[in-house]
């Protein structure tokens, strides 16, 4: 129980030796249940602006299933069901005020297959800001499309076919596109659900790249399976095991140092 | 673009706006799924409605009450309709001048005397004797009784005149002009009279249709989705005979029955109007679904249980019989039911091979001309009376009723011996 | 009753090799089975299988045959003047007399020979009915005798029995095939007939479709025209109006019940779709003719349109309610193989259910909407009873849903039932219709099955 106890202060601790930078999301005591199941056990985690979190730990410990608490996207889920809080921008994201598919737009989310739509390239990047009415007229449309393409890097080599299916892409380049989907509609947070599992090593160097770039502008949240991908891309990383979150710190001191057996397990490679 | 910007747009007033048209967008599409569901609801429950409320009456069928005297002479010159009338002459002895008897003549049915006829043939003793019995009236004072026909219509429109609504109505008051059950319905073949007709012809002959179609399809059906499912080569051969399959189970069921005209009929020879020939016909039309639904079930067997049976030395063929044909029986009777039950509801083809002729007796074999309860229901339907619209929503109601049966059998099969992997 | 005795005959000796081969491979091996090849059972199968199958063979090559050689024996005999003729008559003559020996009446006067041909052609059958029973049950006898003495500890029964099997089973799965080839060689064969008599640019471009034809040469009336044009936009317009009840209503349901409806929901909602899906086609036709021909009829009179009593309109509502469920449950197939990560995608864009619904399942699904819809296509056109009882047979040539047309099967149905001479163009129409009718829904069902199959592919 003391560990417990230890995990609930630990972030506030850091908040306070950090005034400086504002938590963009905040999570207390986040409980989710699929029906009967328990399946997180009440997760506190403060998401920093502009920083990179990420959410580590063996297959079933919950990581994704808070990932997706982020932009409710459980609730396309029949019998899930969310308890505690989870704020952006100190606004209760399950509270009255906001709308799940405003919120939606304002966290985005990329998956762990690429997925992008049976469209043309143009049609998937624009088929964000169409439904949100962001761009009034084409030029500001191409534009929009052409800005998102080259922040995720893949502009150059789609720039002269955009009119082609963007399921004929490579797996990496999809895997890009559906990142520069995701940022057309220029979210506040951008999630990622283990973004590289699907992709070979040189794609993967190429994503990594990319979510480094992106950090400049955007808060982002990713799951990974890869301790090494944690170690590279984040500044912040968050521990999960069996429901719930064991500990969250500076990604250097959780892999140099961490506070908790289990950590420390997993990170040593004793279980997985 | 930027993120400042962005997060004003998201919080903007005209997002909001937008927001809520959006949402309505959304809830009048749900609204659409609900009518288009709402719609075709609607429209099984006017068809079952407009079928029951007109056929229900069927299943009662109005008689009257008469004491016939079995006088012996009559009997012997089989003069049954002279006895029936006297007795409905001594209902009215008021009635003495001939048209009034005409009109009560036209109120028994044409069949009554061969009914008495069948009551004296049944017991003897009865000759001589006045006996009490019930006879059927013509179809029109049935459906008049029934309260069908208007009565407020001039008489020149109305199929009864006023002297015989007189009749019936002193009959109704009498209480020897009564409904009853109507088991003419059930027992007698086809006829001309609706109140004679009946479907026992039409189910024996659906029936025996069933029977060869049964006979035929299931077997080779089975055998056929063994074969594929088990035993064939993945080659070009089988590629071609699994699109052909396909592509069968979606040909137009009229064109089986011209395959049936031609070659059954036109080839061979054999007799016209048979529940054989029909039989023939549905099992090649059923075929195909009988190989689609035997071959999802065989592939519901999880490839374990071949393994294991192959490792312990069976041959392939002792595999299939003993292990991965009994586990996907339920699968193949419920499919073959379901095959079944679309056979018993198929018209077309039938009326290519002349099974839509107008048979009376109630067929023995095979080869009896006959004719199945879905022609029978169009034939009827063809037929201008109301008792026979009445007859013909009574017919559905039963022919429905077997459907819903089978459907019901299939269904709790399937229940009853789901398996999951 | 020969037949059904040698059937007796066959079943009992089949039932009896079963036996003798059982034991007798016991007893070949004095009880220790396990010096058999195979177990006794399969020795059992091996005398059953020569007892049965070589009298089965000859059974069915006799039925096969019989008919067609007892007639050509009959006719041989008949007087010359009766023979003479050309085939029409020939036909006409053998119709006839196969009638008298089934003993039902042609309602004509009959020549005393062919009446006396009746008597021969019974008289034929009889013998070759009891020669069959004699050679049949002869030969059953024989193979039983044979199979058991093959029996041995040796014989690989189970190789041969087996190998037998897998012969049978590759026979039943010709079966399907045959049945193909059946219907495309004899719907070629009569439509060849019909088309010696009528030019097949007159029967595909005709504007005029009246199959009477003069029965006599000097009879007034028709020479019968075959033109199927107007059959042709009969059956389009009433095909259209039932896509248009059908494609919607279906397609919208579909969606409903795999996006929206929850499990509960669902379980009520699909019998609904299930029963419709069930309900026999003549009802449908009763449904058309005699409840929704009346409304329509009295709705359009009470806005002041002239209906017919039968028009295309009620026919083609009442076949788009047919086909309501065969659109939306080939539909919810294809829209649930369109894996969820695509809608999470575009819920994750924050997308609502029905922007998911119509900007990204709908196009992902689109193939297999469409190759549904066309199936259903084709099963409009293929339809019968609804449109023979409700839709008229007057062939117009018109767009007006509100008039009686007919249509391809109705014409069939019509021309193939009742008296009907087999070999009269009128009759013969029917099968050149049958045949345009089998290649237009063949090619739309190919197309449609190839696209739905290439779908399933992409997204499995």
């Amino acid at each position: 129980m003391s560990v417990q106890t230890q995990i609930h202060t630990k972030p506030q601790a850091a908040a306070r030796t950090a005034p400086a930078v504002p938590n963009k999301m905040v999570a207390r005591d986040v409980k989710v249940f699929y029906g009967a199941k328990q399946a997180l056990k009440g997760i506190n985690v403060e998401i920093q602006e502009n920083k990179v979190l990420a959410l580590i730990g063996p297959s079933g410990c919950g990581k994704s299933t808070f990932l997706r608490c982020l932009n409710r996207m459980n609730d396309t889920i029949e019998n899930c069901r969310v308890e505690g809080l989870i704020a952006l921008d100190g606004e209760d994201i399950y509270g009255k005020g906001i709308d799940a598919v405003q919120l939606r737009a304002r966290v985005g989310m990329v998956f762990q297959k690429p997925n992008p739509f049976p469209k043309s390239i143009y049609d998937n990047i624009a088929y964000g800001p169409r439904i949100h009415g962001m761009a009034t007229g084409r030029e500001e449309l191409d534009e929009v499309v052409e800005k998102s393409l080259q922040r995720a890097g893949l502009w150059n080599e789609v720039k002269d076919r955009l009119r082609e299916p963007g399921t004929g892409l490579s797996g990496g380049q999809q895997q890009r596109l559906c990142i520069a989907r995701a940022i057309a509609v220029s979210p506040e947070v951008i999630l990622m659900d283990e973004p590289c599992s699907a992709l070979d090593p040189i794609a993967t160097a190429h994503i990594e790249e990319l979510i480094d770039e992106l950090r400049e502008n955007f808060t982002i949240v990713i799951v990974t399976h890869n301790m090494q991908q944690a170690a590279r891309v984040s500044q912040k990383t968050a521990f999960f095991h069996l429901g719930d979150m064991v500990e969250c710190d500076d990604t250097e001191e959780i892999f140099t140092n961490p506070r908790d057996e289990r950590t420390q397990g997993y990170i040593t490679g004793r279980y997985g | 673009m930027t993120v400042t910007a962005s997060k004003s747009h998201y919080q903007s007033e005209e997002f909001a706006r937008r927001l809520r048209g959006r949402y309505a967008a959304e809830r009048n599409f749900k609204i659409a799924g609900i009518a288009a569901l709402a719609l075709a609801s609607l429209m099984l429950v006017v068809l079952l409605t407009s079928i029951v409320s007109k056929g229900y009456t069927a299943f009662q069928q109005a008689q009257v009450r008469l004491e016939v005297t079995l006088d012996k002479a009559q009997v012997e010159e089989r003069n049954y309709t002279a006895i029936l009338r006297q007795a409905l002459y001594a209902q009215f002895p008021q009635i003495t001048d001939r048209t009034g008897k005409r009109t009560l003549n036209e109120l028994l049915s044409s069949g009554a005397p061969y009914e008495l006829e069948a009551l004296v043939k049944q017991n003897p003793a009865i000759v001589g004797t006045t006996q009490t019995v019930w006879v059927r009236v013509d179809d029109e004072v049935d459906q008049f009784v029934k309260g069908n026909f208007s009565r407020s219509a001039p008489e020149s429109e109305r199929r009864l005149n006023d002297a015989k609504i007189a009749a019936i109505d002193a009959m109704v008051a009498k209480g020897t002009l009564v409904q009853a059950f109507n088991t003419t319905l059930f027992s007698a073949g086809d006829s001309r009279e609706a109140e004679q007709a009946g479907i026992w012809g039409a189910i024996v002959g659906s029936m025996l249709t069933l029977t060869v179609t049964m006979l035929l399809s299931v077997p080779i059906g089975v055998a056929a989705a063994v074969y594929l499912e088990e035993f064939a080569p993945k080659n070009k051969w089988t590629d071609l005979i699994e699109v052909n399959i396909n592509n069968l189970a979606a040909v137009p069921s009229i064109i089986f029955g011209l395959l049936g005209l031609a070659v059954f009929l036109g080839f061979f020879g054999l007799p016209r109007s048979a529940p054989l020939v029909g039989g023939l016909v549905m099992a090649l039309m059923t075929l195909p679904v009988i190989i689609i639904s035997a071959r999802v079930a065989l592939k519901s067997v999880p490839p374990s249980i071949r393994e294991a049976a192959l490792g312990i030395g069976a041959s392939p063929l002792q595999t299939v019989t003993h292990h991965v044909l009994p586990l996907a029986m339920p699968g193949i009777l419920t499919g073959t039911i379901i095959g079944m039950a679309r056979a018993l509801g198929e018209t077309a083809p039938l009326l290519m091979i002349g099974m839509v002729a107008f048979i009376v007796d109630i067929p023995h074999g095979l080869t009896d001309s006959a004719t199945v309860l879905p022609v029978q229901i169009y034939m009827w339907a063809d037929s201008p009376e109301r008792a026979f619209t009445e007859r013909t929503s009574a017919a559905i109601m039963i022919l429905l009723g077997f459907l819903i049966l089978m459907n019901g059998l299939a269904v709790f099969l399937r229940k009853k011996f789901e398996r999951r992997w | 009753m020969q037949i059904t005795v040698l059937v007796l005959i066959l079943a009992l000796l089949t039932v009896s090799g079963y036996q003798m081969g059982r034991s007798r491979a016991a007893a070949s091996v004095g009880g220790r089975l396990v010096e058999l090849h195979s177990v006794p059972s399969y020795h059992g199968f091996y005398v059953a299988l020569w007892a049965g199958l070589p009298a089965l063979f000859l059974f069915a090559l006799w039925t096969a045959s019989e008919g067609w050689l007892i007639m050509r024996m009959v006719m041989s005999a008949l007087p010359d003047r009766l023979v003479a003729g050309d085939p029409q008559t020939l036909n006409l003559l053998k119709a006839d007399i196969l009638n008298i020996a089934h003993g039902i009446s042609t309602g004509r006067d009959v020549d005393p020979a062919v009446t006396a041909a009746a008597a021969h052609y019974n008289s034929l059958r009889a013998i070759s009915d009891w020669s069959l029973l004699a050679i049949g049950a002869s030969l059953a006898v024989a193979g039983l005798a044979y199979g058991r003495q093959c029996i041995s500890p040796d014989l690989r029964a189970r190789n041969r029995v087996e190998r037998v099997v897998n012969i049978g089973l590759v026979v039943c799965s010709m079966v399907a095939i045959l049945t193909t080839i059946g219907i495309v060689l004899s719907l070629l064969f009569e439509a060849m007939r019909f088309f010696s008599v009528v030019s097949p640019i007159d029967f595909l471009l005709g504007t005029h479709w009246s199959p009477q034809m003069a029965m006599r040469a000097d009879q007034v009336g028709s020479s019968g025209s075959f033109g199927v044009i107007p059959l042709f936009t009969g059956t389009l317009l009433i095909t259209a109006i039932a896509m248009i009840v059908a494609v919607p209503v279906g397609l919208m349901s579909a969606i409903y019940m795999s996006e929206y409806a929850n499990p509960n929901v669902r379980t009520w909602l699909k019998p609904i779709l299930e029963i419709l899906a069930g309900i026999p086609t003549v009802v449908y036709g009763f449904f058309a003719a005699l409840t929704m021909a009346p409304f329509v009829r009295s709705i359009g009179h009470s806005i002041g349109l002239d209906v017919s009593s039968e028009s295309a309109l009620s026919a083609g509502i009442v076949m788009g309610v047919m086909i309501i469920p065969f659109v939306s449950s080939l539909s919810d197939d294809v829209i649930n193989a369109v894996p969820q990560a695509l809608r999470d995608g575009s819920y994750g864009l924050g997308a609502t259910k029905s922007e998911t619904i119509r900007q990204v399942v709908i196009p992902a699904a689109l193939p297999g909407i469409v190759a549904a819809i066309m199936l259903a296509v084709s099963r409009a056109i293929g339809e019968t009873m609804i449109v023979t009882m409700a839709s008229g047979l007057t062939a117009n040539l018109t767009a007006n849903p509100l008039d009686a047309v007919t249509t391809v099967t109705t014409q069939i149905a019509t021309l193939l039932v009742g008296d009907q001479e087999f070999d009269s163009p009128k009759t013969l129409s029917a099968f050149g219709l049958g045949l345009v009718l089998f290649v237009v829904t063949l090619s739309l069902n190919m197309v449609a099955l190839r696209v739905v199959q290439k779908y399933r592919e992409k997204y499995d």
